[in-house]
Order: C-alpha cells, then structure tokens, then sequence
C-alpha cells in the first residue's frame, strides 16, 4: 500500500511534470529543492526560499518524492507544496521509515508552513529571512514509546537565513543557508518527541553550495540533532548534486553520513530526491 | 561530516585559483564595445520574440533603446564610456514591472550572453552588477 501512495506520486509527478500552467516568476533553480520533511530546502535542511517558482503576484504548486537509504534503514518521503505569492508556503508530508532490523515500518505526517519575513534570495542587500514550522504527527507510536519518548507528535519551529551570492567564489554563484531549530524531535520525529527528562533545545543547521552552471549545484549540509532518548543520536549531513533542467522539474542526488540511529552506527547511504513544479 | 571537509576545502582552493588569472576590467572580458552591442543585439531580438515583456517595450525607440543599454553596460562594466541617459527609476516609473517580469528580462539577457558564448562566469559578474538595481525598476 505505501509503495503504491510511493509510485502513484512519482507517477503524477512525472506526469505532469510536462506541465500545463507552472508559475516560472523566479530566476531558475532559485527555490532550491525539497528537504525529508517536505520543506523547500536542501534534502535535510529547510531553507529560507518558498517552494517553488511564484514570485510575488503567482502562486505554485509542487509534489516530491524521495528516499534516503542508508545501511540498516530507509526513509521514504512524498508530498506536495502551495507557494501563495511568495510570501507563505504550505507543505504536507508522508513520510515511511523502514527499520530493517526490527521488520517494520513507521509512518509519520508532517504539516508544515513558513513565511518569507524579509528579503529576496539574490536581490535584497541582506540575506532573506523566513519563519517555519513543522507539525508532525507519528502514526505508528510502538517504537517510540518502547524507548521512553515523552510524545508521539511535536512542532518544530526554525528560522532560516539564505543568500545566494552572484558570481562570488571565481565567477560562480555561491549558495548558502543557516537555519536555526527549536525541536524535541528523536530522529525527525520517528522516534517521537523528547524523552526521560528532556524538553526542546535550539539545534544549528547549514547547507552551502556552489553553482556551476544556472542548472547544476554541487553542496554540502550539516544538520545538528538533539539526542532526547540517550541512543547516541548523531547529527547528520551530505554532499549534494542537484540538477534544474527547467522550470519545472528538479532532481537532487546526495551522499548521507547519519551516523548512529538508533544504537546501529555509520549510518551511510545514497538519497534521491524529485520535485515536480507547477 | 569531518571527512567531508577536507573534499570541500579542495573544490574551494581549486576554484579559486581559476581567479587570478587577469587584470581585465569586465567590459574587456564582455568582448569591449563590438561584444556589448552584440549582446545588446541579441538581447533586442529575444525581447521582440517574447509574449511575456514586449509590451513594454513597444512603444520604445529601438535604436534609442540600443545606444542608450551599450552605453549604460559600457559605463558600469569600467568601459570607456559615460552614460548620459536618464537614472533608472525615471526611467521605469510608470511601468509597472513586476518581479516576474524583471526576472524574464534576466533570463533573456542570459539566453543572450550565452548566443555570444559569455563564459558563465563572465555572465555572473554582469549580472551582479545588474541585480542590486532592481530596487529602482521594479513595481514603480
């Protein structure tokens, strides 16, 4: 059943990704691309664009799909985006984490919005601003109650800074972002929320990246973690390719060092992530 | 995330040392004078074919238009030109342009500069120049 919600996103997105109306008012590969909890970001970070290609008087849709697969798991994610005049996104997610030592799955939903406060990712003298929050829901809560998660949903609140540099580093646009999250959340969410003693803490995450062209970006992300339930909980980053053919389609490959989860170390693995832009 | 640290260091230090090769001024590198008119050239031709921004250019001079772009790229590439046509913001006040627009008219000059084989680079440098303009074109 999940593979299929799987495929039937990719289906839809590559489908349309021909499209018939897409909104195009921003410079190309300027929204970025999609992070795990259905933000426009990196793969792991949120970043501060909005999703998508509306400028201030369009509005956009985009669906994604990706999956991260390292040694002992793999996190699947699908959902969609609403960009509405570049000023407030919305985002739902699905997420299917499979523990492969346990023979099982979890599934979380992620409600997310973020609102741009200030700025334009290459026009504005200072770097752009936005306010986000992810609202996550577990729906399968048996492993995170087994390991002492205070909760099975949580918000994370961030706020991310970003600013792309034109022809900065030997002529070529530089990319960076650095968001800062307050968040409870064990492993995304999916171990749950918080744990024997602990509350919510204020979590440092970052993504730089270098353009080669208007179409190909080359970057790396680091995104700090708490580590509530005492597992030993790694932060996390990659190294990234992303690729913007067009206006409306993005592909983004990405190397992942997890480290531990969940008590199984060196977490390493590959990521795909495709986002279809409307 | 250590060992990925070194991997980015190296792609830094290498790009890096691509920047010192000249002590070219950009206008020298955009081709001089016969390189900006022919960008500004193709950049006219991309405007007259696009649905999108035409309109506001209809009722242009074209060779007014011309001059006066070569001139303004000229100036603010450390060319050996003074341009002498009007600011910015007299120039766009009663337009209108949107944000969507002004971006179309970057894709164009870039579709442009890439027919006139401006390295990426290059392009970029203009292109930086250009942006922080913006604040005077745009919803005025």
């Amino acid at each position: 059943m999940n593979r299929k919600i799987h495929n039937f996103c990719l289906c839809i997105l590559i489908l349309f990704s021909s499209q018939l109306y897409a909104a195009d008012g921003k410079l190309i590969s300027t929204p970025g691309v999609t992070q795990v909890e259905g933000s426009a970001g990196g793969g792991l970070v949120p970043w501060a664009q909005l999703a998508g290609y509306a400028s201030r008087d369009e509005y956009a849709a985009n669906v994604f799909c990706s999956q991260g697969k390292v040694d002992d798991f793999r996190l699947r994610s699908c959902g969609a985006q609403l960009n509405l005049f570049d000023r407030v996104e919305l985002s739902l997610a699905q997420q299917w984490f499979q523990v492969d030592v346990l023979d099982t799955e979890i599934k979380q939903r992620i409600f997310g919005v973020k609102a741009r406060l200030y700025g334009d990712l290459v026009y504005s003298q200072w770097p752009m601003l936005s306010l986000g929050m992810q609202y996550k829901d577990l729906q399968d809560t048996a492993v995170s109650k087994s390991l002492n998660a205070d909760d099975t949903s949580g918000a994370d609140w961030y706020l991310a800074a970003s600013k792309l540099h034109l022809g900065a580093i030997a002529g070529y646009n530089w990319f960076w972002n650095i968001t800062a999250r307050y968040t409870d959340a064990n492993e995304l969410g999916l171990l749950g929320f918080g744990g024997p003693g602990e509350n919510k803490s204020l979590q440092w995450e970052a993504s730089t990246a270098i353009f080669f062209s208007r179409e190909w970006a080359v970057g790396v992300e680091y995104r700090q973690k708490p580590d509530n339930l005492d597992l030993n909980e790694d932060d996390w980053a990659d190294v990234f390719v992303a690729w913007n053919p067009n206006k409306s389609v993005s592909v983004t490959a990405a190397w992942l060092d997890l480290g531990s989860i969940a008590g199984s170390s060196d977490q390493d693995g590959l990521y795909i992530s495709f986002t279809g832009y409307f | 995330m250590i060992r990925l640290i070194p991997t980015w260091i190296v792609v830094l230090v290498l790009l890096s040392g691509c920047a010192h090769n000249t002590q070219q001024t950009l206008f020298d590198k955009l081709g001089g004078h016969d390189g900006l008119t022919n960008i500004v050239n193709e950049l006219i031709k991309e405007i007259g074919k696009d649905k999108q921004i035409f309109h506001y250019f209809r009722d242009a001079r074209v060779s007014r238009f011309r001059e006066h772009l070569i001139d303004h790229f000229c100036a603010i590439t450390d060319g050996p030109c003074q341009y002498t046509g009007d600011n910015m913001t007299d120039i766009h006040t009663g337009m209108k342009i949107t944000e969507k627009d002004f971006n179309r008219l970057v894709d164009l000059l870039v579709n442009a500069m890439e027919q006139e084989n401006i390295p990426h680079p290059v392009q970029n440098e203009l292109l930086a120049i250009l942006a922080p303009l913006r604040r005077y074109i745009i919803y005025i």
